[in-house]
């Protein structure tokens, strides 16, 4: 029987929110009633009316039966995650997703959370808390590589600031630094780490080749960070040692993960000199792309050695024109123009 | 003045009328004088509605931006917010109002206009704040579709795709419905609607449940539309990623087009006076309207841009003979027309300037390098090459800390071309990302996965190369100047989700039963019935015409090719093309990638 108020069904209810009439909810008390508002609501589509119900469970269930009912409903979960983020109820947000763990997404929500800490100490606690929740294998192993490099973080950079402020570190003075190394990304980490602290034994946190083994980051990764760290700073020797390694007869030769023409981009970029720049042309593998950056970089000896080697007569006195006139360059080319002219006979 | 809404074959003038005629009656509630505050959001779709004088004449005297803090000072009578139903925006409505002067005279009256819809929640929050009471006229202005051009409708819903594919949020649905219910009210019932994709199907079953449920729309207009097509975005996961190459896609893949308008760099749109140097350069960006009413770029739009060059050369051509008939004109009468059509001349003149100068500014960027290496990659993918290893180029770019949008945009190409990357090389993408950009972009990476651009292949099969072949997306013979194919638009390959369309006109898609099974979601037929006499007779020769809404965003490139479509001899069917919002591939990822800064407090 009905009253003047209108004893409308759970499912009238609904529609009547639906068409925007403002509506009372009170009057459902049982949980099945409340279950079924909510249920039609969900089946509507709209997301005001949904929410809206919503917040009359939050206020009028007990959290436990809440929560377990949310777990079978994904779409109210989702709204009501939605609706507890806009307004900024972190602990009750926080509950809902610790005690809502089949959904994986859960375990990201709750990730997410660590962007609004801004205490590094506090975010580094939070992340710590994560890595217990659970993740697929593999952003178990991202998040606790995060968790790992900004405790490491922390340490460099109060080290660091000691070390800067006390004025006795060369390096620091020369290159004071322009920003925390708090929050940074793990490769950005690295360069740092090769630009100040390049010599430190694998023993100590900020050194390079504790990072490479900790994070186990890839060779190629390695020595194209390096390689800018060090070129930046012209440390022509190290870039040397990055790329000499011995062989069991005991001679040196070169070699590099990247493709030597990237080595020499980013030493030009440096304002490497050419007596450096020219040794790494000298490696690139493919012809035409040596003689491209030979000719590019005024490195005279690579682009003449290697037309000598082709044998090609023109390109080489064509080259005559791109040297100083009277040059050592000079003489080279036609001292070798001349031997091929004598060995033709 | 709605030249470019009236030039299709469905004049959507009626529609912005309606929406006209919705503003006009509220603003004549709130009586008196009136000052406007905005939501910024909504100012460039209000824009196509509606101009300033329009609100002048109902005495709006002046507008402002919403922001926290004290009201600006107007003698107005009236203060009414123009607002989206957003807590946050409840947050700062409330502010202004508390912050009001109660002991100035006289007082204004506060009103509030809720855009598209008035909201439970946003009430509520008012009514706890204590404000709820100061507002007289509480009302909502259903701005669902809005109409760009002659042919296009957009709802610019910027988190539809999100909210629909990753949250469960059919809210924009529930919009689209609403929109299309709009529609019918003023073109006719649609008797036919064909659909593919879940979310396809839910804004189907709305559309009847509503008109079910509201038996007084029945009405007896005769129906413009023949045919509705519904397409979710996921069903062509491919095509927003790839980069667009007609023209007025590539000006919205490097400026952004946002509601019709571009803001360009101002040095090239410098006028250049004789005599004068290089000084007073300029500093605001150039802002121009980009629209059918303007004859050149209507032309040119949907060109693939490498055609784009000789069409500007010939009408400059064209336009040099015409301003030289001056010295021909000898008569009173020759001058007297001569003149009369110099104001024409000179627009078209200035036209041609203008996109002479655009086409530079795209040439730089698509001569470059960069440009090519990346087109080279996409295209290779596209056409099926290497999908299944880790690309160099990709690496490089990461290596070198290019753009992430950049980075995502080509590993998600990639993944879509592979029906999923091998689990090996996904987790070497991922790892390569994080280390580099940070590993908060997990959460991003996880969005990707959730809308499936970024996902382990899971079945073990790349279902791809079947797709491809059977629906010809991969076009090797690409007529860029003069086209025979949509393809031209990607220069090779033909958008999917277009192909759909063309082949359900033509021979349906009973033709490609099993390739449909292949891409997710139902597809569907369902008919509306219309009033007996209402029944359409289609005249000899008359093409249909039909309605295609993009569910979750559509680019300028499959508008163009819809274009293609519809004025082809013999093509039979004319299309309108309607969606949540105008996307590109960069806007799109960037709308599915989590804000990584913290909220400010």
């Amino acid at each position: 029987w009905q009253d003047y108020s209108g004893d409308w069904s759970p499912k009238d209810t609904v529609r009547r929110m639906q068409r925007g009439k403002v509506c009372s909810l009170e009057r459902f008390r049982s949980l099945q009633d409340k279950l079924v508002l909510l249920d039609e609501a969900v089946a509507g589509h709209d997301g005001n009316v949904i929410t809206a119900v919503l917040i009359f469970l939050k206020r009028t269930l007990r959290r436990e039966i809440l929560f377990r009912e949310l777990e079978m409903r994904q779409v109210a979960l989702c709204h009501l995650i939605h609706f507890l983020k806009e307004m900024g109820e972190q602990k009750f947000l926080l509950d809902l997703l610790r005690l809502c763990f089949f959904c994986l997404s859960l375990q990201l929500s709750q990730y997410r959370e660590h962007l609004n800490i801004q205490d590094v100490e506090k975010r580094r606690e939070f992340l710590k808390g994560c890595i217990g929740l659970p993740f697929s294998a593999e952003d178990t192993s991202h998040i606790q590589d995060h968790y790992t490099l900004l405790e490491r973080q922390i340490i460099i950079e109060a080290n660091d600031r000691h070390l800067e402020s006390s004025g006795q570190s060369e390096i620091f003075r020369k290159y004071p630094r322009k920003a925390s190394i708090l929050n940074m990304p793990l490769v950005t980490t690295l360069f740092y780490s090769c630009f100040y602290h390049y010599t430190e034994a694998e023993g100590t946190f900020s050194s390079p080749s504790n990072l490479k083994k900790t994070f186990k980051i890839p060779d190629k990764q390695y020595v194209l960070t390096a390689l800018a760290a060090r070129a930046k700073l012209r440390a022509w020797d190290d870039v040397d040692a990055l790329f000499t390694t011995k062989n069991w007869l005991g001679y040196t030769k070169k070699k590099a993960p990247i493709g030597f023409h990237r080595v020499v981009e980013i030493l030009q970029r440096n304002n490497a000199p050419v007596q450096v720049l020219q040794e790494y042309v000298r490696l690139v593998e493919d012809v035409e792309t040596r003689l491209n950056l030979a000719t590019k970089y005024k490195c005279h000896d690579v682009a003449i050695e290697t037309y000598r080697d082709l044998k090609d007569r023109i390109q080489l006195t064509a080259y005559k024109c791109k040297v100083e006139r009277g040059s050592a360059d000079e003489e080279k080319i036609n001292s070798i123009l001349n031997n091929m002219v004598r060995n033709t006979y | 003045m709605a030249a470019h809404l009236s030039s299709g074959r469905v004049n959507l003038t009626a529609l912005r009328e309606a929406g006209r005629r919705e503003l006009r009656e509220f603003l004549d509630k709130c009586a008196g004088s009136k000052a406007i505050v905005w939501d910024e959001y909504l100012t460039g779709p209000f824009g196509l509605i509606a101009q300033y004088s329009l609100l002048k004449e109902h005495e709006v005297e002046k507008m402002f931006t919403l922001k926290p803090g004290r009201l600006p000072q107007a003698d107005v009578k009236n203060v009414i917010f123009f607002v989206r139903p957003r807590l946050e925006l409840m947050d700062i409505i409330t502010d202004n109002v508390l912050r009001e002067d109660r002991g100035r005279s006289p007082q204004r009256d506060f009103h509030i206009l809720f855009v598209p819809r008035r909201s439970l929640l946003c009430e509520q929050w008012l009514k706890e704040q204590g404000v709820l009471g100061s507002f007289i006229h509480r009302e909502q202005y259903s701005l669902d579709l809005i109409p760009f051009d002659g042919d296009l409708l957009s709802m610019e819903s910027e988190s539809a795709f999100k909210e629909c594919y990753l949250e469960s949020d059919q809210t924009s649905l529930y919009h689209a419905a609403k929109g299309l219910m709009t529609l019918q009210a003023l073109y006719g019932t649609i008797p036919q609607i064909f659909g593919k994709g879940e979310c396809a199907r839910h804004v189907a079953n709305m559309m009847i449940r509503m008109k079910r449920e509201f038996p007084g729309s029945q009405n007896s207009i005769f129906p413009v539309f023949d045919t509705l097509l519904l397409l979710d975005r996921n069903v062509d996961l491919l095509t927003p990623l790839a980069t667009q190459l007609t023209y007025e896609g590539l000006i919205d893949e490097i400026y952004g087009i946002q509601n019709t308008y571009v803001k360009l760099p101002p040095e090239k749109f410098a006028p250049k006076k004789q005599g004068e140097g290089g000084k007073d350069l300029p500093t605001e960006p150039k802002k121009l309207q980009l629209n059918s009413a303007e004859e050149l770029y209507a032309e040119i739009r949907d060109k693939n841009f490498n055609a784009v060059g000789s069409v500007l050369s010939k009408k400059a051509k064209i336009i040099s003979a015409a301003f030289e008939e001056r010295h021909h004109a000898k008569t009173v009468g020759e001058i007297k027309q001569f003149v009369s059509q110099l104001p024409h001349m000179q627009a078209a003149r200035s036209s041609l300037a203008n996109h002479t100068s655009i086409a530079e500014l795209i040439k730089d960027i698509t001569t470059s390098e960069d440009f090519f290496d990346n087109l080279t990659v996409e295209q290779e993918f596209m056409s099926g090459i290497d999908t299944d290893k880790v690309n160099n180029y990709i690496e490089d770019c990461i290596a070198q800390k290019h753009p992430l949008i950049k980075i995502l945009r080509l590993v998600c190409l990639q993944s879509v071309c592979n029906s999923g990357l091998k689990q090996k090389v996904l987790d070497h993408y991922k790892r390569e990302i994080l280390q580099t950009y940070g590993y908060e972009h997990i959460l991003t990476l996880n969005n990707l996965e959730k809308a499936g651009l970024l996902k382990p292949q899971t079945s073990g099969r790349n279902n791809y190369p079947t797709i491809r072949k059977t629906l010809r997306l991969w076009m090797d013979d690409v007529n860029e100047q003069n086209p025979n194919d949509i393809s031209y638009v990607y220069s090779g390959y033909a958008p999917l989700s277009v192909r759909l369309a063309q082949l359900l006109a033509r021979p349906g898609w009973r033709s490609i039963e099993e390739v449909l099974k292949m891409l997710p979601g139902p597809h569907f037929e369902e008919r509306q019935q219309l009033p007996t006499g209402l029944q359409k007779k289609r005249q000899h020769g008359e093409n249909r015409v039909t309605l295609v809404f993009f569910l979750g965003g559509v680019t300028y490139a499959e508008i163009a090719a819809l274009r293609f479509l519809s004025q082809m001899e013999d093509g039979g069917t004319e299309y309108v093309i309607a969606t949540t919002k105008l996307i590109n591939g960069t806007s799109w990822i960037k709308s599915l990638m989590e804000k990584l800064e913290p909220a400010p407090f």
